[in-house]
């Protein structure tokens, strides 16, 4: 299945675009997506184990499944305040 | 109540919508962009955001301290976009009966609001360079904002 990922901050920087497409097998989950994203965007190796995953505006956990049509986001380290 | 904007805050009706009749204590949490961090000179900061869920968390967070504080109002504002030193990055104004309420409840979410909600600033420093902040993220060689909890 193809994910469109959002990515903000530092992760948008290093990808150069506020979203990318993963290619990910049907049923996988966050820490694959962790995974394939760092396949793809080798600039966030080292940093990728310290994001946060949100599926659909709510924090999910390297167990949850990615649901193909969810808003899917990574989300680095916050900075608000 | 809460409330992105791109806008300046205006700290004056945030402190107005926060007072009631029934609060006997009021207390205003303004941040604001500082010119030094860890011995750099920062020209200006800039906010974004993942709206849908900063939106959703600021209400989530709302909703809690409500729930643990007898609050008769809370006001969260943060600003998004680019700014200048000394300009208020975010605005909380909460009220209760008594002022123990209110101060803790006012702690409670800004600090609250630096571990869950999805905004990020990127620090314009004064020599050229630009850097995401990211507590905790061992790429940041140069730590930005106040440490995390």
């Amino acid at each position: 299945m193809k994910i469109r990922l959002r990515l903000f901050a530092v992760a948008k920087q290093a990808a150069g675009s506020d979203t990318i497409e993963l290619e990910l097998p049907d049923g996988a989950n966050i820490g694959r997506l962790r995974q394939a994203l760092v396949e793809q965007v080798p600039k966030l190796s080292g940093m990728v184990d310290r994001m946060m995953f949100a599926m659909d505006a709510e924090y999910a956990t390297d167990e949850t499944e990615v649901q193909p049509n969810a808003d899917v986001a990574c989300i680095p380290p916050v900075s608000g305040g | 109540m809460i409330r992105l904007t791109e806008r300046e805050i205006d700290t004056s009706r945030v402190l107005r919508d926060a007072k009631s009749p029934e609060a006997g204590a009021v207390v205003l949490f303004l941040g604001a962009a500082r010119r030094i961090t860890g011995g750099k000179v920062t020209e200006a900061l800039e906010y974004e955001c993942y709206p849908e869920m900063a939106e959703k968390k600021l209400a989530e967070l709302e909703d809690e301290a409500r729930g643990k504080w007898a609050l008769q109002e809370c006001v969260i504002v943060h600003r998004l976009g680019r700014l200048e030193i000394g300009e208020v990055s975010v605005a909380i104004a909460v009220s209760s009966a008594h002022r123990q309420g209110a101060f803790d409840a006012g702690r409670w979410l800004i600090d609250r609001i630096k571990e869950v909600v999805p905004i990020w600033k990127r620090e314009c420093w004064a020599d050229g360079t630009e850097e995401w902040v990211h507590p905790g993220l061992d790429t940041n060689r140069t730590s930005g904002g106040e440490p995390a909890p």
